[in-house]
């Protein structure tokens, strides 16, 4: 039924009166009373916005309202003081649920932040050993008639009875069987064999390479060769007993010319350094070890030495 | 509305206004936090009727948005809606409803989100409409209506009901 409105249903044989108007008088009032005051404060609040909005942070309403918050501040201040303990509450309760899953979480970033500073280690030990070979090519110590081809050593021996590496440079960067590989150090080795993109390079620890190097100081010739039963030890063989050689001489490739003919590895590449040498009374040549400069088991690039008449 | 009503009802709204500001809204449960005062508005417009809840509506918006350095008004806009919708629901069918605190607190709570989203939108105030309305309105629609009735209860004992709530639309019947 209609809001304040009479009715007189025949089938129920009642009479329905209406409220009396007074009180529907005072009805309408108080709904106009109502509807002033909440229109009245939707305007305020909207005038207040407007001019809030369009007098910015330094306006005359901005005043007003930091006199208001200065005002209000104590209050806040207060509730804050008295609502700290609570809050240290909520917060010890809340991180123990989190607790879990942050100790994962850090646990993971932890993890992933040492292997970053491992990576970053690496590469800058690999940055400065690329350096040292890019100074070691430009340097006035680089073999003249060749080029060099920078490698990365992709793939090591296996076992202890291969010394090689495998290099990431081919024949398609103009790398060919026997062509000499080295680092700033010294000399590492020989190519023997290779692909399109890489290349196997034979260790001189390795038993099957022979390279003639003669002494720095007194031009004592010889060979180097793998000293048996050693890893990483060379033996200067075939140095006749009257020549002289001293322990701390500097080993250099011999780097022989003949005819059309020419030693496998160019002249003046360092070797190693004398370490010991003795001689027997039967024995037809001295004995002479070498520690070589190149530390073959931590080879990560290497130069391959191309002549520069060779096409690529 | 007597006076000694309208002071309590005032200190309430204040001291919730306050605590807003300063507490509550740093609780934040999974991206949402609990909003007191539009349930203490809300609680008064329940029990005092639409033009007080409209009042005070205003009033603790307006501390709010003193205490917040907000744009002054805007919450007032908000919960002078939110306290005189409250009211006449209150006025005209929440009579003989189970818990009409929380299906007040429940749709107000949505529509006070939306509605600010809107206003701060008009502003051009930089807002983001997914993080206001999905990430954080779920969990504070579930801790305003976990808080809807204690802070209800506490109002009534605090303010008290007004007397003689009558609904509107009502007949007389003479035989």
């Amino acid at each position: 039924m209609p809001r304040n409105r009479s009715a007189r249903p025949a089938a129920l044989g009642v009479s329905v009166r209406r409220v009396p108007s007074t009180q529907h008088t005072s009805r309408g009032a108080s709904a106009l009373r109502r509807r002033l005051i909440v229109g009245g404060l939707v305007l305020l609040a909207l005038v207040l916005i407007s001019l809030s909005f369009r007098s910015g942070t330094d306006g005359s309403l901005s005043g007003v309202q930091s006199a208001g918050a200065t005002a209000l501040r104590p209050f806040a201040v207060g509730v804050e003081r008295v609502s700290q303990p609570f809050r240290d509450a909520y917060n010890w309760v809340d991180s123990l649920f989190s607790a879990r899953s942050d100790a994962e979480q850090l646990r993971g970033e932890v993890e992933d932040l040492r292997q970053r500073a491992i990576q970053n280690e690496f590469a800058l030990q690999e940055n400065a050993y690329l350096r040292r070979l890019l100074n070691y090519r430009d340097g006035p110590r680089f073999p003249r008639d060749f080029r060099a081809e920078a490698a990365e050593v992709i793939a090591r021996p296996a076992g202890a009875f291969t010394q090689a590496v495998v290099i990431a440079v081919g024949s398609d960067h103009g790398v060919r069987v026997n062509d000499s590989v080295l680092t700033p150090d010294g000399l590492v080795g020989l190519v023997t064999r290779v692909t399109p993109g890489t290349a196997r390079v034979q260790l001189l620890t390795d038993q099957l390479l022979a390279v003639p190097a003669v002494d720095l100081r007194t031009q004592a010739p010889g060979i180097v060769r793998h000293a048996r039963g050693t890893r990483e030890t060379l033996v200067l063989d075939r140095v006749r007993k009257q020549e002289v050689v001293r322990v701390g001489d500097e080993l250099v490739t011999a780097g022989w010319k003949a005819a059309d003919f020419s030693s496998l590895y160019p002249k003046g590449i360092p070797i190693g350094e004398v370490t010991s040498v003795g001689q027997t009374d039967t024995d037809l040549y001295q004995q002479v070890q070498v520690t070589p400069y190149v530390d073959f088991g931590g080879l990560d690039a290497v130069i391959v030495l191309v002549p520069l008449d060779r096409p690529r | 509305m007597s006076v000694g009503a309208s002071l309590r009802a005032s200190g309430v709204v204040f001291a919730a206004a306050v605590f807003q500001a300063a507490l509550f809204s740093s609780i934040v449960v999974h991206g949402g936090a609990p909003d007191v005062l539009l349930i203490v508005v809300i609680s008064l417009g329940l029990l005092r009727g639409s033009v007080a809840g409209a009042v005070f509506g205003f009033a603790g918006g307006l501390v709010v948005d003193l205490l917040t350095l907000d744009t002054l008004g805007l919450t007032s806009l908000i919960l002078t809606l939110a306290g005189f919708w409250a009211g006449r629901y209150a006025e005209t069918t929440a009579r003989g409803r189970r818990l009409p605190v929380l299906l007040a607190v429940g749709v107000m709570t949505v529509l006070a989100s939306v509605a600010g989203l809107a206003l701060h939108y008009m502003l051009g105030e930089d807002v983001v409409a997914r993080q206001a309305l999905l990430t954080a309105l779920v969990p504070t629609l579930l801790l305003n209506l976990l808080l809807a009735l204690p802070i209800h209860a506490l109002v009534r004992a605090i303010v008290g009901e007004r007397p003689g709530f009558e609904p509107a639309g009502e007949v007389e019947l003479v035989v």
